[in-house]
């Protein structure tokens, strides 16, 4: 009789709460996954408007410099380790087994504790606005000196990034075992779909960097809870040290949030184009070229420290250089939607905004590679401006893109078309209202991370503003578009669009809480 | 079981372990990175770091012909409550010959306070062409209250020292010690 239940247990999923507490099954830990992230980027968007708000004008009008400071530190936090990872770590949960034809993740147990850690790493953090001193206010790389001075938070801000790591850390072991030991029979390396290619690429380099991270943070909490000086000049330490190995992490980490969108962009666009991806093996080749290169070039997030010329031109060239595979990629979407039948669903209109925006974005990582011009370029709004091209109008828009794609596949319902359009035009109109001024700020001088501004500014600031405001404002149609789909909507087909090539595909919408129990056959 | 999953157990777990040692291994990296920078720093003069003890006075012939700008700059750490100065702030000197100078420091406050003074060299590359055979940054310095002490310094620039470096600048930052140990 025992066994006879527990055979049930495998069918479907438990009721209730404890469905997602206790749940190994890799579609709802991918939803846990991606609820979080929309979460976070809600709460990390309301800091955003925190910062624009203050912003609209010179002079203090709304909040303490200090808490502004929090307000950057910890938006960055959010966004980083709580939107865009999880969100991504979501994909790969729910696509990740359904693209290569296994039954679940390699190590469900383990999953289910990679994303349950999350939550209380996040609480922890979300705290620390509470408390005596304020939140972690010397921006989210955490530099020594400055960073010491934090209060309360201080050991709050290092145990979240060390549980955001573990959590990471985890999940990428997880899709490393699952990719490389449990594709179907037939599935060879150089067929698997681009997005599970660069989500190996990109685990491999969570499990390099990420414990880089948990070690630089260990370091500054013994500088300032056990007498060592690691970072402390006047005990021999050096705090220069502490950015060098930050960045070891850290440029590795900016590929970490974008590898897996050009993963999501190679599977969009040549649905949607109905040809097959232009350059396939290139794709995997200029992304292992990009994983290899961000560990080489880490120190041109700090050209002014006062590096001698030769190492000021080994990073600038080995920087230069990334935009070669880079390239090679722009280049093989273009050439893949060259001729195609396209039609502009709304999956494939953030695609080919990501395209177009992420490589303005790109550009501009370019002209900040030059290392005297950084020296002008060097944290002010250019710098600002860069990375939001390449994490919102990049990373968010793929993730935006891929929900509309797979939500279909995921809920078994079609999202509102017009509606999604909708949130698209309104994105990309006041993505660009809010950052591309920010170029202009970042070239007339403007530092980044200050609540006060020379008069000057203002007008660019202002509309920067508004755009910022609209741009959230738009996000919660987002939010509703979600909800609308998982309550209900036009039934979607299995294939759902007419060009989706790939084995999720062959499964029903949605798809059965096991999949692929027995391994599909891949010609 | 059947014998398929039994293997692919066997191959889950050999895979874990492997990128386990992945993860230790960059997290050992982490902190063997910090001699590593601290060596690469001595060898290469990088950084403004001069060495942490005296070096041997050698005899050279000096340079009399050449003429080098030093520049000395002294400061204090953070809220420090000490008086920190040079006794002089620039002095012309040839390459190769011994040169004596001092800093001043008073300790403000009513009580016993121990500092640590740290170097740091402009232009880097100067760094390791800046001998010290007597400096009081060598040493933690104890202060009575209100002391004020006079403490010198003698140095030599190498005549090795590259040729379009005409102007060094030796910076000292004292550190409250005290406060380190708290």
């Amino acid at each position: 009789m025992s066994t006879e239940t527990t055979h049930d247990d495998h069918h479907g999923p438990a009721r209730g709460l404890s469905r997602w507490v206790f749940t190994t099954n890799h579609k709802d830990i991918g939803t846990l996954y991606l609820l979080f992230s929309l979460l976070m980027f809600i709460v990390g968007g309301a800091m955003a408007m925190v910062i624009r708000a203050e912003l609209f004008q010179p002079g203090l009008q709304f909040v303490e410099p200090q808490f502004f400071n929090s307000m950057t530190t910890m938006h960055a936090l959010i966004m980083i380790f709580g939107a865009v990872m999880p969100g991504f770590v979501g994909l790969a949960n729910w696509l990740v087994p359904m693209m290569i034809g296994a039954p679940d993740m390699a190590l469900p147990r383990m999953n289910n504790w990679s994303f349950w850690i999350l939550p209380f790493a996040f609480t922890m953090l979300l705290s620390t606005l509470f408390m005596d001193g304020g939140a972690p206010a010397g921006g989210w790389t955490m530099y020594p000196p400055l960073v010491m001075q934090t209060g309360n938070a201080f050991p709050f801000l290092i145990f979240s990034v060390h549980l955001m790591g573990i959590s990471s850390i985890m999940g990428a072991i997880n899709i490393v075992v699952t990719i490389v030991n449990m594709r179907a029979p037939g599935m060879t390396l150089m067929k698997m779909p681009l997005f599970v290619w660069t989500w190996l690429i990109t685990a491999y380099l969570l499990i390099a960097v990420m414990p880089v991270l948990a070690g630089s943070v260990t370091m500054l909490l013994t500088d300032r809870y056990f007498g060592t000086s690691f970072f402390d000049a006047a005990g021999g330490g050096d705090p220069v040290m502490f950015q060098h190995i930050f960045w070891f992490f850290g440029h590795p980490e900016v590929y970490i949030m974008i590898l897996p969108a050009f993963g999501i962009v190679s599977q969009i666009i040549p649905t949607f184009a109905r040809k097959r991806l232009f350059g396939y093996s290139s794709m995997v080749y200029a992304t292992s070229s990009i994983a290899f290169l961000s560990f080489i070039v880490w120190a041109h997030h700090m050209f002014t420290v006062g590096m001698p010329l030769t190492g000021e031109l080994f990073f600038m060239y080995a920087t230069m250089m990334i935009a070669v595979p880079t390239g090679v990629k722009v280049f093989n979407w273009v050439s893949t939607m060259w001729k195609g039948s396209m039609t502009f669903e709304t999956p494939m209109l953030f695609a080919v905004g990501f395209v177009v925006m992420f490589t303005i974005g790109g550009f501009s990582g370019l002209m900040l590679a030059i290392t005297p011009v950084d020296f002008q370029y060097h944290d002010t709004y250019f710098v600002v401006a860069h990375f939001h091209y390449v994490l919102v109008t990049g990373a968010v828009f793929s993730l935006m893109a891929a929900a509309y794609y797979w939500m279909p596949k995921w809920t078994g319902n079609m999202y509102d078309e017009k509606l999604g359009k909708l949130h698209f035009w309104l994105s990309t109109i006041f993505v660009n209202v809010l950052f591309f001024p920010q170029h202009f700020l970042g070239l007339a001088g403007m530092p980044r991370r200050i609540p006060d501004y020379s008069t000057q500014f203002t007008e660019f600031n202002q509309i920067s503003s508004i755009g910022g405001f609209a741009f959230g404002l738009t996000q919660l149609l987002f939010v509703y578009i979600v909800y609308k789909t998982i309550k209900g909507g036009e039934k979607a087909t299995d294939r759902v669009w007419e060009g989706a090539e790939g084995l999720e595909w062959t499964l029903s919408s949605p798809p059965p809480y096991h999949s692929f129990t027995t391994a599909p056959e891949v010609k | 079981m059947s014998g398929r999953e039994v293997d692919l157990q066997a191959a889950n777990r050999r895979t874990i372990r492997r990128l386990l040692w992945v993860v230790a291994g960059m997290f050992g990296f982490v902190f063997a990175l910090v001699p590593l920078y601290d060596v690469f720093c001595d060898i290469t003069g990088l950084n403004g770091k001069t060495a942490d003890g005296p070096a041997e006075a050698v005899m050279v012939e000096p340079d009399l012909s050449r003429t080098v700008t030093v520049e000395f700059v002294a400061s204090v750490n953070e809220n420090m409550p000490w008086d920190f100065r040079p006794t002089r702030v620039r002095m012309q000197v040839h390459p190769g010959k011994m040169y004596r100078t001092s800093f001043v420091a008073r300790n403000r406050t009513g009580q016993t306070m121990v500092g640590q003074a740290i170097p740091s060299v402009t232009p880097g590359l100067a760094a390791t062409h800046f001998r010290k055979t007597e400096c009081f940054c060598f040493t933690e310095q104890k202060f009575e209250p209100g002391e004020e002490r006079d403490m010198p310094l003698l140095f030599m620039v190498d005549p090795a020292l590259p040729e379009e470096i005409e102007e060094v600048t030796l910076a000292y930052t004292f550190f409250d010690k005290n406060k380190l140990l708290n």
